[in-house]
């Protein structure tokens, strides 16, 4: 039964990255943007989601234990609010911020922790995450995570109280 | 607070979110800018005309952040464009903000969709005014009188949103 259902957990979770991409890809060519092939957040994989609290304690490390923290999303929201001590570095659904990501990461070492986030829209919606953690993996880093968000930044992280400055 | 009392407390909050129509997937933000006077701007539209929102006081107005990015949005914005159509002349006013950072991108779908309501570019200062845009889509339902009578974060159920309007507007 346990095999079952982790088999059919995973087709769903195979379903759901076609179905996403097809959705974004229909949505992209339609309105003509630029083309980056969208990747589903449920292409990276499980075990590099980091939940809100873990990041929270991460981010007490210091020196070259401290991750690398980059927004990979919108920069209206980021200006709006974002962590404190994040980059930004997006958006990773265009060419454009996947250039400045890769532009930005190029000099370090590939074993350099970094964890990404976005928080524009719900997490399985996110066209930013996917394409952007694809990009590093590709670059050889291995120490990368991803911020899981549920919702958005704004449910998921600025309402349960943990720290959020504003501005550019 | 004693557990018995924190879960009345949730469940009202709760029930108060569903009296409010907005459905279980999406969080209730009780106590943001509901039952408020929706803060004023006035902004230039993609058509160069001017949007003023204090205009359109005496509508029922549905005040829109999206962005291109946003693909729940895009799904979304055809339907309000219908909602325009339909009850238009009962006093429903759809206003779009898109919180791209390029306004190319935005006019790109405005066109596309030949959106039959207002879209002007929102930017963080617009967001800072409605509590913070962290997250799209968000919408806002604003009375005749200017006051936020709902707030509707994520993928609402268009229907959600169409009922709770509906009690608003003119017969």
């Amino acid at each position: 039964m346990r095999v079952v259902s982790v088999r059919r957990s995973g087709t769903i979770a195979a379903l759901l990255t076609i179905a996403f991409m097809f959705f974004s890809i229909q949505i992209h060519a339609q309105f003509g943007f630029p083309a980056v092939t969208p990747l589903s957040t449920l292409t990276i994989p499980e075990a590099q989601w980091l939940q809100p609290e873990a990041l929270l304690h991460l981010l007490k490390s210091t020196g070259e234990n401290r991750p690398l923290l980059l927004q990979v999303g919108s920069h209206i929201l980021f200006a709006q609010g974002h962590i404190p001590g994040s980059e930004y570095v997006g958006p990773g659904s265009q060419a454009a911020g996947l250039q400045k990501l890769q532009a930005r990461v190029s000099p370090l070492s590939r074993k350099k922790p970094i964890v990404l986030y976005c928080g524009c829209c719900p997490w399985n919606r996110c066209p930013n995450l996917g394409t952007a953690y694809a990009k590093l993996r590709e670059m050889g880093f291995t120490h990368v995570k991803v911020l899981y968000l549920a919702n958005n930044f704004g449910e998921d992280w600025a309402s349960k109280g943990y720290p959020v400055e504003q501005g550019q | 607070m004693a557990p018995r009392r924190l879960r009345r407390s949730l469940c009202a909050k709760l029930l108060l979110c569903l009296c409010l129509g907005v459905s279980a997937a999406p969080y209730c933000v009780a106590g943001s800018l509901l039952h408020k006077e929706a803060p004023e701007f006035v902004r230039t539209d993609l058509k160069h005309r001017k949007l003023d929102l204090h205009a359109y006081r005496g509508k029922i107005v549905l005040l829109d952040f999206w962005a291109t990015w946003c693909a729940p949005c895009l799904l979304e914005m055809p339907r309000f464009a219908a909602w325009q159509s339909q009850y238009g002349s009962r006093g429903l006013q759809i206003i779009g903000i898109s919180m791209d950072d390029d306004p190319v991108l935005a006019r790109r779908v405005f066109n596309k969709l030949k959106l039959n309501y207002p879209v002007a570019m929102g930017d963080e200062k617009l967001g800072q005014l409605y509590g913070g845009v962290l997250g799209l889509p968000l919408t806002f339902l604003i009375d005749s009188q200017g006051r936020v009578q709902g707030q509707f974060q994520g993928e609402t159920g268009l229907s959600v949103i169409e009922a709770q309007f509906k009690t608003l507007l003119r017969p």
